[in-house]
This record gives structure tokens, C-alpha cells and sequence, in this order.
């Protein structure tokens, strides 16, 4: 049994067999710290050989850094690791990969400007000798070839990654681990990046390969996915596990489980009464950091008292929509207009000054200073007007009142308005974020990825503080690429899909056709004739 | 089945703006041809410009009448400004662009040479050893970038080579041990620029800087308080010898460079081929590559990134050290304070000029080379033209390639920065 994965790979020849005994994995006392944090507090978990085994819980609740630990990234400060009832210790992937564990990271862990092929075989490459390695190429694309059929997932392995589209990465990803002939496969968020028919793709995938006796652990924090798939459920909360569950439980029995109590996730709205048309958007085309067209002839119309919710997979233009919209970036046709007020070439600041709230999709990026405390984080775009200061000073006196009032009204969670927003979860700091851009007096709020990163519990806050400001006559815009979360809030739905919007719809279609909208499918004439 | 994806309608409708990179081009070729059919023409006399294949004005030679030449020359240009602006044969667009850059290059000389001579063994000769340490150099800058680690201190590998190698080849009496320790020189300040950057995670460029001028100060304290007063024992080395192979040396032009030449000579041209092959045909390239661009993905399949980046780092101190023996070894028969005057920046420049490959920066060091050694020709024949200009030109070169101006140069993903574990 210890000799079993000496090799990275079997000899050629060998590879058809799958293994006799499938491969059993128990977590025991698996525990982390960093520094007072307890990332992982004496988790126990075991997955059964051939089982899809669902590891739910929110962002930070310790998924990641628990897997991170069982695919040798990181190592345990107490706990063991147990593989065939064998304890193991892992230095680094290599010793991961050799117990027969793969793992196909969030972010994808491929190169670029590799083909497919070089990738698969980096860290494991078919060399002919010499003192360097010479690599053998042909084997390494056979080896990519033979894996790929066998398990049924169709990859080019001489296509270059970057010009893949993220689900055909995912599937090299898979093609990777495979490749080394691990048995249990762990998949974190793989779902996050793709559409509802690619994610249909995977389960496809991962109920095969189950079927071929391996075994896999799925990382998520969304329940649909997990009641689809799972064979077996641990929720995990706080670097706890909090409870196991069968896939009949209910998304609310989950929800709970998952954020500790009840949770609401219908966002509670009565029907829109739209006014007047606020922000209108026309012709606009727009290009990304590198000069390629990412939006490309938009018209969008939003007006008072709406929510439009743009859908859509990451990375189809909506970052820069928005981002050309706030006069972040450079327009290139078109026009954007707020009720008679053209927008175009103004800056930020007086766009922001016009009447415009901004929650911006990178918050650590753009949303906040961490380095600077709540207080301050509050006032970023008042801080050179009355009542906080003028051109040369500040009134420390209003700036912390302000904070007292706003951290009050928006549930913001913090030791005090004065500790620094570094130190907050994901959730608070965004409620910071919000409430900064929902204190001046707004005729257009434009929320994107309101709540990525953010727990259930703030996410539910959140929506219904936009839905609270809808309702008081605000037009707003929302981006998102959680489906749910854009159906949840929409009054009206536009699918973007290469840098153009593909239709309009309510927020009561169903779910399959938006998400063919959002591979770019439309079922009766092309919309682009116009 | 009207069904239609977005793709397909894309494809039609996706215009190409009117000015691409080959129209800038084009334009540019254009302009500076037309200048030099104008210019150069007007001024070059009527006379022939001999190249020579000899050492003297006598013998076989290539001759052309300057005034003609000059104008020719600069029209080819515009030419094949022409082609790259009228947007033909896009797939040969390189060859059209350094075919231009080369018949200006022509213009330039015909003018130049017109009524003179130029010795062509003589002036590829001078060209191939200027740029021997550039090449180098820039190799050792291959070796460091590819796998992450930015290389600004090539100039005091350079440095330390050049000392290293002339104190312990006076010394032991031996060039062999002169060359030996010239690489242990590099990697001294290799070996420092590695730990400060893998280990301590201090900006790289920070550090490479900090490196030159602690070399240029330790070799020029060293050199006057040891050296001068004593360079009988101390600043005397041995010569490299040239190697003159029978029969090849005898090809005219070709065979006195190659064939009669150092063994630096070779060193450069096998460490080229073999970094080249190494890099994209091999596991330890492979793996090399991969840690310069993504090695976080690097680490997640079982490599070790650090031991990787300290390897060629290291690896790159002997070559640059061994660039740095050039100086003392081959050029000159003694070391003097910061002889090596910037050659070690030109390296970086070629490096980056030749898109972080190792025959590209061949190509640029030969590129430079040649312009170092047209600025003495020209001084030597009292040319109008200030030397200082072509000095210039690697540097010039350097900002149009960054400029994006000469296809994209890319520099590995993850180069200059340090990788966190974790």
C-alpha cells in the first residue's frame, strides 16, 4: 500500500486500469491558526471512496485554507491527515499528489502563454534524459489526448490557455489532475466563473467520474449546486464544522446552518413603479486595459424607482460599462447621459457630485483604504466640503459623528468608527462602502458585485438597503455575476454578453433562458441586426 | 434552427481601426527613408564608397558611388515603408521592417563612406567583440528574468568579474584561473541580488542598483589601494589566446572573425544555442518559464519556485561574470576603475530590445555592437557626425522597444516579483 504512488505516473500502457481500492480520506482534529485567528478549529471530516462530498460554508469560513492544508499549500498546527487509514504528511502538492489527491484551485493554476499540453505535463514532464530534461513533447500530448478521452473531456493540447474560454480552462484544469492519476479530486468554487449550462457541464463531469470510482470534494457556498450533486454535506462556519446533512435538506435548513440562523433569501420588494428616465446609455463602446473592445455599442436605459440588473459571466464588459459610466475609463462612442447632463469626459468626482453613488466591484481595490479608519472611509468623497472640512482642514469633530450616525444606521460591525477598516470582514467593510456612497442625495446608485465576498448575513442587509433606496425614487443599477442575485433584485433584467446586451427581460423568466442568453445563445432572430 | 451565438455575428461586424501598429511603421520608414534619400543624398559627394575586404584601401572591394547610394538606399527604405503602410504581405511585415531599418542603415554608410573606405573584416571583427560581454550580459539577464527575478545589476557582475578575473589571473599566473574566479565574481553579487530578493523579498530593481554601486566601490577602493601601487603582482594578467583553426580561418570575411578569434567568442555563441534549446526544449526551461509567469501554479503542481529562481540567478552570475573577464582578459591587459563605463546597462538593454530570448538579445548586443564600433570608424575617418549620436543608439533603441513600437515586448507575468508561499 505505502508504494502505491511512488510514481507520478503509471508506465505507458498501464493507464486504462483504475484503481481496486478506491481511496478513503479522513480529516482528524485539522486545525490552523494565524496568528489569533482560528482558521481551522479540529475539523473532522471523512469522505467516502467514490462520493461527491459537498464542503459548504460563506467566504472565510475556512474551506479554502482547510483544503489548502490537505493539498500540502499549507500545513496543520495540530490534526492529522489519514489516507487509506495511513497518516500522512504533506510537505508540498508534490506529496499531495503522489497520495493520489489533486486539486483544481478557484484561480486557475495554469500558465497563460503555455499550450495546454505544457501545462498538463509542467511539475510532471515526459523528458527523453539528457542533463537537463529534454522534454519529449509527443508523449505529453498523447498523455493529454488518452486522458482526455478517457474520462470524456474534450481539450486541444496545443491550444494556448489564454486564448481559452474559462470553462475549457476548467477542463484542463480537471485534464491535470487526472493526468497524474490522482482518485480524489478537490474542486474549489469551480462554479464561480461559469454559466448555468457550463456548470450543468460539471456536474455532468463530476457524476462520471464518481461513477469511475473517484472521489471528490466540492467547495462551495451555493446550495443549488450542492442539493444537485452532493452525495454527502459538511457545513462549515467560523473554522467549525457545524453539522453534516443529506441533499434532501432544505436551501433554508442549509442557509441556516451555513450563517447560523434563519435566513431570508427571497430579497423582500413590492412591484417597481418607474418614473421618470434617469440614466441613459447610448452607442456606447468602450475598450478594456488592452485595447480590445470590451463594450461594444450599448444602449441602457434605467429610470427613477428601478433596479436593472445586468447579467452576465464575468468578463463580457460589464466592469467596463461601469467603470466608463463613472468616467474611469475612457469612452471611445456613444453617449451617457444623467437626465439632460452628459457625462462624457466629466470626471469622477463631479459624476460622483452630480447625484451618482458607486459601489465598486474590487473593494479592497477601490472601494476602501484599509489603512484608513471607519471614520475616515466615510467621508473619502465629502472630505473637502461642509459639514467635514473645507481645502485645508478637517472638522474631526463632524467626521466622527458622521461615523457614530452611519455606523448606527448601516449595522456596521466594528470595535470602534476610529479602528481601521483592514480589520473588518468582508461584509462590514462593504457596509462601510455603502453607506459612504448612499449619504449624499443620489438620482443613480450603481452597485457592482454588492455583495461579493460578503456574508449571508450582510448580503441580505445590503439588498435591502437598495431595495430601500429604490423605493425612494433612486434609479439603480445593479452588476452582478450571481444570477440569483441580479433575479433577486431586478425589476428589469439585461444579459451582456460580449461587450453587447443581448436582451432585456423580467426577472420572472426562467432561469434556463437567461442562462442561454448568457452563453450568448438567442433563440429567434440575432439581436445585433438590429 | 435560427439559433445564432453572438460569436458569429461579431466576427463580421468587428472593424480594424485604420492605424495599426504596421501603418505607424510604415510611416515612420517612410519619413526617415524620404529624409534619407533627401538629406544624405544632398550632402554625400559624388565619389565611391568602397567597402573593403581587406585591411587597406587596396585590394577586393564592394564600391558604389556615395551620392547614388545614398539615395537608393534611402528610396528602398520608403519602400518598404510603402509596403508596411499599404498593409501587403502582412505576414512578412519584420522582414520589410528590417530591411528598411537596414537600407537606411546603407544610406547612412554611403554617405558616410563616400570618398573613404571601410574595412569590412575590420569592422565585423570590432562589431562581435564589442558586443561579446553584451551578449553575455544580456544572457545573464535571460537566465534571471525568465525565471522572475529582474537583473539591473548585470554592471557589477561586470565589475567583479573584470576585477575578480585580473587580480587572481595576475595572481596564479594563469588565465584559466583569471576566468574561474571572474564568474566566482559574478556570483558573488549574484548570490547577494538572490537572497535579498527570493529570501528577503526587497524590491528587486532597489537592490540591483544598490549592487552596481557597491561594486563600482569596492573594485575602485580595491584598484587604487592594491592594485595601482602594485601592478606588477597584482594587475597583470594573462591573455586570452585566439584560436586560429587552418583552413577555416582562411574564408574571407567569415573565417578571420569566427575562426581566429578568443575562446570568449565561442563561450558566447554555444552559451546562446544552448540557453535558447535549453529554455523551450527542456524540463529544467520548462519549469523555468512557468515560475517566471505563473509560479504560484508552479508551486500547486510540486515545483520548488525558490530553489528554481536561486539556481539561475546564480547560474546567470557566471555568465555575467564571465562577460565581466572580457574586459580584463580580452580587451584590455589590466583592470581600471569602472572600466566597464555602462556596457553592463546596454546588456539590460539589449535583453529587453531582444524580447527576453536569447536570440534576440544576441541580435540586439550585435545590433549595439555594431553602433559602439560605426561611432569609432566614424570619429577615425572625422565624420561630421558626433560619435556621441550613435553611443546613443542603444539606449534610443531600448525606449522605442519598451515604447511597444517594434512588436509588444512582453516580460515574463511574474517577473520582479517575489513569491509568498501560501
Amino acid at each position: 500500500m505505502t508504494e502505491r504512488r511512488l510514481a507520478f505516473h503509471h508506465p505507458p500502457g498501464s493507464v486504462t486500469e483504475t484503481r481496486e481500492i478506491p481511496l478513503k480520506l479522513e480529516l482528524r482534529g485539522i486545525t490552523k491558526r494565524f496568528g489569533d485567528l482560528v482558521a481551522n478549529d479540529h475539523i473532522d471530516i471523512t469522505v467516502e471512496p467514490g462520493e461527491v462530498h459537498a464542503l459548504l460554508g460563506e467566504n472565510g469560513a475556512g474551506k479554502s485554507t482547510l483544503m489548502n492544508q490537505l493539498y500540502g499549500l499549507l500545513q496543520p498546527d495540530e490534526g492529522q491527515i489519514v489516507v487509506d487509514d495511513e497518516p500522512r504528511v504533506f510537505k508540498s502538492p508534490r506529496d499531495a499528489i503522489a497520495a493520489g489527491i489533486g486539486m483544481v484551485h478557484q484561480h486557475f493554476m495554469l500558465v497563460p502563454v503555455f499550450t495546454v499540453a505544457e501545462n498538463i505535463a509542467l511539475g510532471a514532464e515526459e523528458v527523453r534524459g539528457g542533463p537537463l530534461g529534454w522534454l519529449d513533447r509527443r508523449r505529453s500530448r498523447r498523455d493529454v489526448i488518452e486522458t482526455s478521452e478517457r474520462y470524456g473531456l474534450p481539450v486541444d493540447p496545443d491550444a494556448l490557455i489564454e486564448d481559452l474560454p474559462v470553462g475549457a480552462q476548467q477542463r484542463v484544469e480537471i485534464v491535470k489532475a487526472l493526468t497524474r492519476e490522482v482518485d480524489l479530486l478537490i474542486l474549489d468554487e469551480p462554479t464561480a466563473v461559469l454559466t448555468p449550462q457550463e456548470t450543468e457541464e460539471l456536474l455532468t463531469v463530476m457524476r462520471s467520474l464518481t461513477a469511475m470510482g473517484k472521489s471528490i470534494v466540492f467547495i462551495t457556498h451555493k446550495l443549488k449546486e450542492v442539493k444537485a450533486i452532493a452525495d454527502r454535506i459538511t457545513v462549515i462556519r467560523r473554522g467549525q464544522v457545524v453539522g453534516t446533512a443529506s441533499p434532501d435538506t432544505s436551501e433554508e435548513e442549509l442557509a441556516a446552518l451555513m450563517v447560523g440562523r434563519a435566513v431570508n433569501l427571497e430579497v423582500e420588494k413590492s412591484p417597481a413603479e418607474p418614473g421618470d428616465s434617469i440614466l441613459k446609455i447610448s452607442g456606447l463602446v468602450v475598450d478594456d486595459d488592452r485595447g480590445v473592445r470590451a463594450v461594444d455599442g450599448v444602449d441602457l436605459e434605467v429610470r427613477a424607482g428601478e433596479v436593472l440588473g445586468i447579467a452576465g459571466v464575468q468578463g463580457n464588459g460589464q466592469t467596463e460599462l461601469v467603470e466608463a459610466v463613472m468616467g474611469l475609463r475612457d469612452v471611445r462612442a456613444g453617449a451617457i447621459h444623467l437626465e439632460n447632463e452628459d457625462l462624457v469626459g466629466r470626471s469622477t468626482k463631479r459624476i460622483l457630485r452630480s447625484g451618482v453613488g458607486y459601489v465598486p466591484e474590487d473593494r479592497s481595490h477601490d472601494g476602501v483604504v484599509k489603512e484608513f479608519s471607519v471614520e475616515e472611509n466615510l467621508i473619502l468623497d465629502m472630505y473637502d466640503r461642509a459639514p467635514f472640512g473645507n481645502a485645508f482642514r478637517i472638522d474631526g469633530g463632524a467626521v466622527a459623528s458622521n461615523a457614530r450616525h452611519r455606523v448606527e444606521q448601516f449595522d456596521i460591525r466594528c470595535q470602534s468608527p476610529a479602528s481601521l477598516v483592514g480589520a473588518l470582514s468582508g461584509g462590514n467593510q462593504q457596509k462601510v462602502v455603502v453607506a459612504r456612497e448612499m449619504s449624499r442625495p443620489l438620482r443613480l446608485f450603481i452597485a457592482s458585485q454588492p455583495t461579493r465576498g460578503v456574508d449571508v448575513g450582510s448580503i441580505e442587509f445590503i439588498h435591502s438597503r437598495i431595495i430601500h433606496e429604490r423605493d425612494q425614487g433612486t434609479a439603480v443599477l445593479v452588476v452582478s455575476s450571481e444570477l440569483d442575485e441580479v433575479v433577486g433584485l431586478a425589476d428589469r433584467i439585461a444579459v451582456m454578453y460580449r461587450g453587447r446586451i443581448l436582451a432585456i427581460v423580467s426577472p420572472d423568466t426562467p432561469r434556463e433562458e437567461i442562462g442561454l442568453l448568457m452563453a450568448g445563445i438567442t433563440g429567434d432572430t440575432p439581436e445585433g441586426a438590429k | 434552427m435560427s439559433t445564432t451565438t453572438v460569436e458569429e455575428m461579431a466576427e463580421v461586424a468587428a472593424p480594424e481601426p485604420f492605424w495599426t501598429r504596421q501603418r505607424h511603421l510604415g510611416l515612420a520608414l517612410i519619413l526617415i527613408g524620404g529624409l534619407a534619400a533627401v538629406v544624405f543624398g544632398s550632402l554625400a559627394p559624388s565619389e565611391d564608397a568602397r567597402f573593403t575586404l581587406s585591411e587597406d584601401a587596396a585590394g577586393a572591394a564592394l564600391s558604389i558611388n556615395g551620392q547614388f547610394g545614398a539615395v537608393l538606399f534611402g528610396l528602398l527604405t520608403v519602400a518598404a515603408g510603402g509596403v508596411l503602410f499599404a498593409g501587403l504581405l502582412k505576414r512578412w511585415s519584420n522582414v520589410f521592417l528590417v530591411a528598411g531599418i537596414l537600407s537606411f542603415l546603407l544610406s547612412f554608410l554611403c554617405w558616410q563612406v563616400a570618398g573613404e573606405f571601410m574595412p569590412l573584416v575590420d569592422t565585423t571583427d570590432g562589431t562581435l567583440e564589442l558586443a561579446l560581454p553584451l551578449i553575455l550580459g544580456a544572457l545573464a539577464g535571460v537566465l534571471g528574468e525568465r525565471t522572475g527575478v529582474v537583473n539591473v545589476a548585470i554592471e557589477g557582475q561586470f565589475l567583479m568579474g573584470a576585477f575578480a578575473g585580473a587580480l587572481v589571473g595576475t595572481m596564479a599566473g594563469s588565465v584559466w584561473a583569471g576566468l574561474l574566479s571572474a564568474a566566482v565574481g559574478g556570483v558573488i553579487i549574484a548570490a547577494i541580488l538572490a537572497v535579498m530578493a527570493i529570501r528577503y523579498l526587497v524590491d528587486q530593481v532597489v537592490v540591483g542598483i544598490v549592487l552596481n554601486l557597491f561594486a563600482l566601490g569596492i573594485t575602485g577602493f580595491l584598484y587604487e589601494r592594491l592594485m595601482q601601487p602594485n601592478a606588477q603582482t597584482y594587475n597583470q594578467p594573462p591573455q586570452m589566446p585566439e584560436w586560429r583553426i587552418p583552413g577555416l580561418a582562411d574564408i574571407p570575411v567569415v573565417g578571420p572573425v569566427l575562426f581566429e578569434a578568443n575562446l570568449l567568442v565561442w563561450v558566447a555563441l554555444v552559451l546562446v544555442v544552448v540557453i535558447h534549446f535549453g529554455l523551450n526544449r527542456t524540463r529544467w526551461g520548462l519549469r523555468t518559464r512557468a515560475v517566471g509567469e505563473h509560479p504560484t501554479a508552479a508551486d500547486t503542481v510540486g515545483i520548488r519556485v525558490r530553489g528554481l529562481r536561486y539556481l539561475n540567478v546564480l547560474l546567470g552570475g557566471v555568465v555575467a561574470g564571465i562577460g565581466g573577464a572580457y574586459f580584463t582578459l580580452v580587451a584590455t591587459g589590466s583592470f581600471t576603475k569602472n572600466m566597464t563605463a555602462g556596457a553592463g546597462f546596454i546588456a539590460l538593454a539589449a535583453l529587453i530590445f531582444g524580447r527576453f530570448t536569447p536570440f534576440g538579445a544576441f541580435g540586439a548586443a550585435l545590433f549595439f555592437g555594431f553602433a559602439q564600433k560605426l561611432a569609432t570608424y566614424l570619429s577615425a575617418i572625422d565624420s561630421p557626425v558626433p560619435s556621441q549620436f550613435l553611443n546613443m543608439l542603444p539606449y534610443l533603441a531600448t525606449l522605442i522597444a519598451v515604447a511597444g513600437l517594434v512588436g509588444r515586448v512582453r516580460a515574463p507575468a511574474a517577473d520582479g516579483q517575489p513569491y509568498i508561499k501560501g
